[in-house]
């Protein structure tokens, strides 16, 4: 049985531990709001590319001649997965069940012939990606020593798909990240970059008719990848905002388990304690007795 | 005055929002103005100094990238980057130019050379409207 000394020293330590958990979780839940603030205010720029995108795409791929970016390569024989996780750990099965899901769907492509690799953006998924695909790995992107994801680290990736997507390397990309439901639920998704997909838009009538400056097709081949990179800061600002939501509720689960340890263990400490103070008292009873 | 319901929106966030009188955009054509009651147009940008009139003193913004969509419901400029004016300091500026210039020198084809050569001519253009004093930015 243990000794009082080391039923103090485990509830101290438990105590220690909780004051971590305890901490962590108010630093997420601050930054989950950031986060969250940060995701909201991107989702305009986004919407707003997206419909004009969209009717512009409509037309184009009526007129044939659309970029490589809209239409992809015509075969879909190679694929990118772009998987963004977090980079740190204890947030419950955050970067687990995007890796999950990522891995899944490589290993169905995989079982129907087709050609997988992986382009990791966050130090998490690449170390759990690497144990299942040890030589599929082409690219990691680091963010961990960026303190608020902006624009431009989007912008940077995408810049480096896109070279890849000139060399050949790929026919279809898809994008796995986990997207921001509420504080409690984080959805793994998978979203198809290359080639775009737009909603198809029923042909309005009343859509009102543009003039383009310059003319269609050199603004749809700006703004496409323009468009990879806005997705791409979008799917970012969702991870980070659903990594806090996730490292909050883990957070506050172990906080709560802590405090189960601490009134299990308390309870074990003061029944040693009396156990031997009684015993002390039967030792002191009986010697009395003996005399 | 007819009000224009106008928005500048960069992907961090929603710059500005309300009703203006007349927003000067600089265009990858040419500079356009738009008012009230404009048709319906979708430009590119090039980077430049966007200017809103309205009731009070104009305001000014540096934009870089992006496009303005003209429709019934207003204006709206999706820009990469816009930022009011007077927060520009000129060592981004220089940095923007700077990478531009490389852009320049790697340019492996004539028309991603001459895109190139239009960027950095157009961020000098800016860097000399903001900072009329500063050294010419690193001209050779």
């Amino acid at each position: 049985m243990a000794s009082l000394k080391d039923l103090r020293n485990r509830i101290a330590s438990v105590k220690a531990t909780q004051k971590i958990t305890k901490a962590m979780q108010m630093v997420a839940a601050a930054k989950l709001r950031r986060a969250q603030a940060a995701a909201e205010a991107a989702r305009p720029y986004a919407e707003r590319m997206e419909t004009v995108l969209g009717n512009l795409a409509a037309g184009m791929l009526q007129g044939g001649q659309a970029p490589l970016l809209l239409t992809g390569t015509g075969k879909s024989e190679r694929h990118l997965l772009l998987v963004a996780t977090g980079e740190r750990g204890l947030c419950g099965a955050f970067n687990s069940s995007i890796v999950r899901f990522a891995r899944e769907k490589a290993l169905s492509l995989i079982a129907d012939g087709k050609q997988v690799k992986f382009f990791c953006v966050g130090r998490k998924g690449y170390e759990q990606l690497r144990r299942t695909f040890p030589n599929d790995i082409i690219e990691l992107v680091d963010l961990r020593a960026v303190r608020t994801i902006g624009f431009k680290e989007a912008n940077d990736i995408a810049a480096k798909i896109l070279h890849l997507l000139d060399q050949g390397a790929f026919d279809v990309c898809t994008l796995f990240y986990a997207h921001f439901k509420s504080v409690i639920a984080q959805v793994p998704t998978a979203q198809q970059l290359i080639p775009a997909t737009f909603e198809a838009r029923a042909a309005d009538a009343d859509a009102p008719v543009y003039e383009y400056e310059p003319d269609e097709e050199e603004i749809l081949a700006d703004l496409l990848p323009r468009n990879l990179a806005v997705q791409i800061f979008k799917a970012l600002l969702e991870n980070q905002a659903s990594f806090y939501g996730s490292q909050m509720s883990a957070m506050d689960n172990a906080t709560r388990n802590a405090g189960d340890m601490i009134k299990k263990q308390t309870l074990i400490y003061n029944r040693t304690r009396q156990a031997m103070i009684t015993k002390e008292l039967i030792e002191i009873i009986s010697g009395a007795e003996a005399l | 005055m007819a009000s224009l319901p106008f928005e500048l929106v960069s992907p961090e966030r929603l710059v500005f929002s309300g009703a203006v009188s007349e927003v000067i955009v600089p265009g990858a054509e040419g500079e356009f103005g738009v008012m009230a009651g404009h048709a319906p147009f979708i430009a590119m940008l090039k980077p430049g100094i966007l200017t809103i009139k309205g009731d009070g003193a104009d305001r000014r913004y540096f934009v870089r990238g992006g496009f303005a969509e003209v429709n019934a419901a207003g204006l709206t400029i999706l820009a990469e980057e816009a930022k009011p004016a007077e927060e520009i300091d000129a060592g981004a500026l220089a940095q923007h130019i700077k990478d531009a210039e490389e852009d320049v020198r790697d340019a492996t084809s004539d028309e991603a050379r001459q895109r190139a050569q239009r960027q950095l001519d157009d961020l000098r253009q800016v860097a000399l409207a903001l900072h009329p004093g500063a050294p010419a930015a690193t001209a050779h």
